[in-house]
């Protein structure tokens, strides 16, 4: 156990280190005009604006941010970042797991409810994220319940929710609906109730379709976190970096990769605490299936 | 699921907790600014209202920002929220739902939404001047709007092509006369103008222009100067239009009396934190920075000089609309034809669409308070941008 961990390590670092190398070998070789065929560019151009070296891009995280007095350190600014959107990210697939899972029992429960809301599910998909994004800011901003006010980071909440719960809904569907019909009639046999079938039989094995399902949405809920902040504005994650930093992509390029380095930093993190989930509902895993 | 016990749940636990950590963390401060209550005691009513900006925190809304800072709003008894803007934010619509009483926009754009029925009026025109450039190299062959023809022309779009394309018009250069049949949609960095993918690059004086001149030149090794450049600047080829407006809510001004005394009320503290901004540059821009850009600080300095530029010296006080360079803006929108063949205007706007009442109050308050609103001895300081704008 402790020596795969190991070299389950080693291959991570090897893999960040391949990566570096790919990086630094095509910016060595690679012309700078970038490798073009006809008109179009087919590898980047290898200056320094467009690619910097990765050691400058390292470096970079350990100056402020800028010049100005009391300016954070470069990668303390993006840690924070990194956390505020981490956080947001986490409700949205928290809100988007809990309402697919509810969406399935619904489907799997009716008939009737699965072919009326499950076009409607692929549909949401369809439409693009940057369309609602100000739309959702826009009904927010209405709600206003006694002492409570809708804020910008409860949009970017919603609209990261509403990429996470699709794989959810999908694939809890599909699990619900695995167990074979041998078991089912065991079950109708002993007299169980659709309850009793729900917590002992269909939820247990939907477990193999919903780890996958989990995962996906996780990464869908910082996708669609980073972008709801860059389109509506919100202010302190890892998307308003982005564009902020935007500004210096000529004169300081290493400085536009901190929040890149950042984003995939939340991408890592939250798929460990999937795995922890993973991890606990070892159990029940058996093959797991691809979502 | 009752069964789950031991090792595994504790693991499911630890998963969970993680999950609600982070969720707490996002509640976290948002990046908007209210005035914070300075020593002195405020008199106790001030009324709320917010305003919309068209982008992120920077020193393009210098007035605004020392306005805030400096506690000139919380004089003129408004409780000042500042809204900054983002990609997909349109401050027209933000100012129609009724998510903000005041909007930031250039004209242009926000005549086209009038003629699709926004009621909205141009309450205060901040920038006198337009800051939108063409800039292309000095090797180039450019030097007027006329030589653009064959090249390849970069625009971000989005209504910021109006004063290019009416420049173009104005030399008989049309959009299929460029390299590539129209314009080049360009980023929101200079990459491509100095990869040379982009001939001419839209640059605003405050902005990408500076971006430019924070680049080494690799040929001298040094950063790139103002003589490795030309610029055609719409000022001087005639096609400049109005751009950064304070815009009001239409019904409401002729409604609520109260909306109109605030509409009064946050011109004039916006016009005393331009002339601030004019008198300390450097202040205005540390203000800016403060309320939380992380654009460098030589580049914030020199956004705040060039805004300046913009505004002072004033022709007939900060924020008073020129009938003429207002009908020359509406003229061009009536005249000026995008790449999808279209006018951003068919018929003249309504009388609503911009009013003097509320600037020439504000203006007419401070004059008497012996503010200088003409700005008439201004001159800019002189910026060193380092590399990077840092």
């Amino acid at each position: 156990m402790r020596r795969s961990r190991l070299n389950g390590v080693l291959w991570g670092i090897l893999g960040v280190l391949a990566a570096v190398a790919v990086w630094e070998g095509y910016k060595a070789i690679g012309p700078a005009e970038g490798v073009v065929v006809g008109d179009i560019v087919i590898l980047p151009r290898t200056t320094d604006i467009a690619m910097p070296h990765t050691w400058d891009v390292l470096a970079r995280l350990f100056e402020p941010v800028t010049r100005a007095a009391g300016a954070d350190v470069l990668w303390w600014a993006v840690l924070q970042a990194a956390a505020f959107s981490l956080g947001i990210a986490a409700l949205g697939w928290l809100l988007g797991v809990i309402s697919g899972l509810a969406l399935a029992l619904l489907m799997q429960r009716w008939v009737t409810a699965e072919s009326a809301v499950l076009p409607w599910v692929v549909l949401s998909q369809t439409v693009p994220l940057i369309a609602i994004a100000p739309l959702v800011r826009r009904w927010g901003s209405e709600i206003e319940i006694g002492s409570f006010q809708w804020e910008n980071w409860m949009s970017v909440a919603v609209i990261a929710s509403y990429l996470a719960f699709f794989p959810v809904a999908v694939s809890a569907l599909r699990g619900l609906k695995s167990p074979p019909a041998a078991d089912i009639d065991l079950f109708r046999a002993y007299a169980a109730g659709w309850w009793t079938t729900l917590l002992r039989l269909r939820l247990p094995s939907s477990v193999p379709y919903l780890l996958p399902a989990l995962r996906l949405a996780a990464a869908n809920a910082v996708v669609g976190t980073v972008v709801a902040e860059v389109s509506i504005g919100l202010g302190g994650g890892i998307g308003r970096m982005i564009i902020e930093f935007a500004a210096t992509a000529s004169g300081d390029p290493a400085k536009t990769y901190a929040p890149i380095l950042g984003a995939v930093l939340i991408g890592l993190v939250s798929a460990g605490l999937v795995a922890l989930i993973g991890m606990g509902l070892k159990r029940f895993r058996r093959a797991e299936v691809t979502a | 699921m009752a069964i789950m016990r031991g090792r595994a749940s504790v693991m499911t636990a630890v998963a969970a907790a993680g999950v609600l950590a982070l969720t707490a963390c996002s509640s976290g401060d948002d990046a908007e600014t209210t005035s914070s209550a300075s020593g002195d005691a405020a008199p106790a009513e001030l009324t709320p209202v917010s305003v919309q900006l068209q982008w992120l925190t920077q020193a393009q809304f210098a007035c605004y920002y020392s306005a805030l800072d400096q506690g000139y709003y919380e004089d003129a008894g408004l409780d000042v929220t500042i809204l900054p803007g983002a990609v997909d934010i349109v401050p027209i619509d933000v100012l129609t739902s009724g998510s903000a009483d005041f909007a930031i926009s250039w004209v242009p754009k926000v005549l086209g939404a009038i003629e699709q029925g926004a009621a909205v009026t141009n309450v205060a025109q901040i920038f006198e001047r337009s800051g939108t450039l063409q800039v292309a190299f000095a090797d180039s062959g450019i030097e007027s709007a006329a030589d653009l023809a064959g090249m390849k022309v970069g625009s971000w779009g989005y209504g910021n092509e109006w004063e290019l394309i009416a420049g173009m018009q104005a030399s008989g250069v049309t959009l299929e006369d460029l390299d590539g049949g129209s314009t080049v949609q360009q980023a929101f960095d200079m990459n491509a103008f100095i990869a040379g993918d982009i001939d001419a690059a839209q640059a605003m004086t405050y902005n990408e222009y500076a971006q430019v001149l924070e680049v080494v030149n690799p040929e001298t090794g040094e950063l790139y100067t103002e003589d490795d450049l030309v610029v055609i600047d719409w000022n001087d080829e005639g096609t400049a239009m109005l751009q950064d407006a304070i815009w009001a809510d239409s019904e409401r001004l002729a409604s609520d009396e109260d909306y109109a005394a605030s509409t009064t009320a946050f011109i004039k503290g916006t016009i005393e934190g331009c002339v601030f901004a004019k008198d300390d540059p450097q202040a205005a821009a540390d203000i800016v920075t403060a309320a939380g850009s992380t654009l460098g600080t030589s580049h914030q300095l020199w956004m705040a000089n060039e805004i300046n530029k913009l505004i002072f010296p004033s022709t007939s006080g900060v924020g008073h609309i020129n009938e003429d360079q207002w009908d020359a803006t509406v003229a061009m929108a009536l005249e000026t034809v995008n790449p999808e063949g279209s006018t951003i205007i068919t018929t003249e706007p309504p009388e609503t669409a911009y009013s003097n009442e509320y600037v020439d109050a504000a203006l007419a308050e401070l004059e008497a308070d012996g503010v200088d609103v003409m700005g008439a001895d201004y001159a800019p300081i002189e910026v060193t941008l380092n590399e990077g704008g840092e």
